[in-house]
């Protein structure tokens, strides 16, 4: 039990008021939707309970001494500097680190091309902000990075998913996608994906699907954003062409960050345009927020120049890979037949899909519980599917833990398969992939949760 | 007057809790009172026994608030508290002991069937769907029995969907309901003390019929008070609505929501802790009674506090 401390707050509102104010809410407003999903997330803040649910990396092993060295040092040589505004595309500085992760996965970029922003997921709202008008068609994976679905639509973008398999994004369906949107005289603004590792589903685009994936875009003309947190987080097989590499930057828009490999809390990425993109993308930013902070561009300067930075990576890769391993055999052990998960490579999450009978964001009520949280499947999706899959992150989480958090999971999954099986006289069959037609949860109306309830 | 807000705790319905415990708190501070703003854990005894309050403001949705377990604490403590007392709100809590508390008096409520999860798993309930089927007809209702929102709450068009919408009401609870659909008008009368509020309706936007977060955006329901409903109508609504609160045992304030359909008013529940959020119903309610907050607030304090004394007049 905390007690607030004294504060004051401006007058409520009324139900009155908030009429009018609706009436003043822009069209795109009114497209961004809060959740149930929002309200029982806030649950898993709780301290008892194990979360699988964020996305955080691990920040414990960087060594204090190491980062209070490096601010000491700024404070001590740079202080104003640091202190100040700077160019809105961001340090050339912080360009040269840039530069060198890049080249850490075979890609070469001009330093010219290069914008420097606030995370990657600034980079993300300023490609929509910069290509995006009501109604565009924007392509992206099913499921999708759940954080980039807000931002599409808050720019009124009509999302368009392509299924993934366990190689990534359906190239072929995407082709014939793009195909029909030709027939229809509609132009995609660019195709939004996370080739490697991707959140939420772990999956890996191939590389014969991704030669393809930068053909069709030329083909087409349509951009790709390539959206790549991940990529220097391997745990095992051979690295993989990034989509720039493949296609030299043409079509090609390259999101980065310093989130995965450092840290978050700096809120520190980038995007690589072709130039006459990356002109709009600076404006953007520049009526958006000026500049990307200056300290944290000059902290990632001073981090670099000590030359580590490969070595803890390899530090955060020997960690993760332990913890994934953990995952994986903990999802064997606890989760029923019927389930099924992806085995990622490398970044931070495993997708794991349930019989379509399982409706996770239910799901999620009885597991927070059991005090576990994960993220339900329908996030990643903007039309109501995904309702039986869960994403589940190994980063954040000691190996034990992980343990723990699965069996808890598992053991609420498997009553409900019990109490499902008992329903309907049957055992359910093997899992399959779930597709709409076999399905009966999609026959009941989805998403009747209200967002909170009202006492 | 020492005034203990008690908000947010465990339950599925924490963050409304908070935004309703922190409006709450603010009115009492413009009454003058002073305010001990409480998210209830583990220590809320002990907290409360130093603090000693005059009076505790119960703004705690859902399970562990809302079903008589934190009003049990505060009798034995002998802190006044608002709302209705414990009795009511076990009965408010479980929609089945509702339900057939309201049937017995004959206040219509829809039909139903209720089952916890051992008939199921272990009484071969699953048999007797079909007769159930039968009997409420489709579409029908699930919901959980004791959650106070409408999470969890599913539709089924048909048969097919019955197993897995009564999979996802047992996620929330161990009974669950299964109800027969009333196609209607959804209105809601809140009352106070003993008088009822004006009736206010949801008018779910196009699109939005069977979407219940619609109900808590703003701009994705309308709402409208007083609802624009014939008097005869309206009297029916609110005599059904007063019963229902009065059948229940409530004292305070509750909401009863119900539909208007063909056959009259259906009682559907009685929240025993209505929210209070700004875009809650009780307090619409109470705005066009010509209740601002502050005043609705300073009236639910005051019948708790009456009511403690009432209690403690009577003799033994």
């Amino acid at each position: 039990m905390t007690e607030t401390p004294p504060h004051r707050r401006r007058a409520h509102t009324t139900a009155h008021d908030l009429e009018r104010y609706a009436d003043l809410f822009a069209e795109r407003t009114k497209v961004m939707r809060s959740s149930a999903m929002r309200d029982l997330m806030a649950i898993t803040a709780r301290p008892e309970v194990i979360s699988l649910a964020g996305g955080l990396p691990d920040t414990s092993t960087f060594p204090p001494q190491s980062f209070a060295a490096q601010m000491t040092r700024i404070a001590q040589e740079s202080s104003a500097q640091a202190l100040q505004y700077g160019p809105t595309e961001g340090f050339e500085e912080t360009k040269d680190c840039i530069v060198e992760v890049m080249g850490a996965e075979g890609m070469l970029p001009d330093p010219e091309d290069i914008i420097v922003t606030t995370g990657g997921q600034q980079a993300i709202d300023l490609v929509s902000k910069t290509l995006i008008d009501p109604g565009d068609p924007v392509i992206c994976e099913a499921p999708t990075y759940p954080g980039a679905v807000p931002v599409f639509c808050s720019y009124q973008a009509d999302v368009i998913q392509i299924e993934c398999d366990s190689d990534g994004m359906r190239v072929d369906e995407l082709e014939s996608t793009l195909d029909r949107l030709a027939a229809e005289g509609r132009r995609p603004k660019f195709i939004y994906s996370v080739p490697s590792f991707q959140n939420p589903a772990g999956v890996t685009l191939s590389f014969e699907r991704r030669r393809r994936l930068v053909e069709l875009a030329r083909e087409h003309e349509v951009l790709i954003a390539e959206d790549n947190p991940y990529g220097l987080l391997r745990y095992e097989g051979e690295p993989l062409p990034p989509l720039y590499q493949l296609d030299g930057g043409d079509y090609v828009i390259y999101l980065g960050t310093f989130s995965k490999i450092l840290s978050p809390g700096i809120r520190l990425g980038w995007a690589v345009a072709p130039p006459p993109v990356l002109e709009k993308i600076v404006l953007g930013k520049q009526a958006a927020d000026l500049c990307t902070s200056t300290l944290s561009q000059y902290f990632v300067r001073e981090y670099f120049a000590e030359g580590r930075w490969r070595s803890y990576i390899s530090s955060l890769v020997e960690i993760y890979r332990e913890r994934r391993d953990a995952m994986l055999e903990a999802l064997e052990r606890h989760f029923p037949a019927q389930a099924t998960w992806t085995r990622p490579e490398g970044g931070l999450f495993i997708w794991a899909t349930l019989p379509p009978y399982i409706d996770t964001s239910d799901l999620l009520a009885k597991a927070l519980g059991e005090n576990v949280a994960f993220v339900p499947g329908q996030a990643a999706y903007v039309d109501g599917n995904g309702a039986s899959s869960m994403r589940l992150n190994f980063s954040s989480l000691e190996s034990n833990e992980i343990r723990e958090g699965v069996r808890r999971i598992g053991k609420v999954v498997a009553e409900q398969v019990a109490l499902y099986e008992t329903l309907t006289h049957e055992p359910s069959g093997p899992a399959t992939e779930r597709s709409p037609e076999d399905s009966a949860a999609d026959n009941v109306l989805p998403l009747r949760k209200r967002a909170s309830g009202d006492g | 007057m020492r005034v203990a807000v008690l908000k947010g705790g465990r339950s599925l319905e924490r963050g409304v809790s908070l935004r309703s415990g922190a409006r709450v708190e603010d009115a009492a501070e413009r009454l003058g009172h002073e305010v001990i703003p409480l998210d209830v854990g583990s220590d809320l005894v002990s907290r409360l026994s130093s603090e000693r309050p005059d009076v505790a403001f119960i703004a705690l949705h859902g399970p562990g608030g809302e079903d008589g377990t934190v009003q049990e604490l505060l009798e034995i403590l002998d802190i006044p508290y608002t709302g209705p007392g414990v009795a009511a709100c076990v009965r408010c809590m479980d929609k089945m002991l509702a339900k057939h508390e309201l049937r017995a008096v004959d206040v219509p409520t829809p039909d139903w069937v209720a089952f916890n999860d051992t008939a199921f798993r272990e009484l071969g309930a699953a048999d007797a769907l079909e007769q159930i089927e039968g009997r409420l007809g489709f579409p029908l209702v699930v919901k959980p029995a004791s959650q106070g929102s409408s999470l969890g709450v599913r539709f089924a068009a048909e048969r097919s969907q019955v197993p897995a919408a009564l999979v996802s009401a047992f996620s929330y609870d161990d009974r669950v309901l299964l109800e027969r659909y009333v196609d209607g008008r959804e209105l809601a009368v809140s009352v106070l003390g003993s008088d009822p509020l004006p009736i206010v309706e949801a008018i779910p936007r196009q699109g939005d019929r069977f979407d219940f977060e619609a109900r808590y955006e703003i701009g994705r329901t309308q709402y409208v008070c007083p609802a624009q409903i014939d008097p005869a109508s309206a009297d029916l609504v609110q005599d059904a609505a007063l019963r229902a609160y009065s059948v229940l045992g409530c004292s305070g304030f509750a909401r009863v929501d119900l539909i208007l359909g063909s056959e009259g008013p259906q009682v559907l529940e009685v929240n025993a802790v209505p929210g209070l959020t700004d875009t809650s119903l009780l307090p619409q309610a109470a705005e066009a009674a010509g209740l601002s907050f502050e005043q609705l607030v300073e009236r639910v304090l005051d019948l708790a506090t009456r009511r403690s004394r009432d209690t403690a007049s009577l003799p033994g």
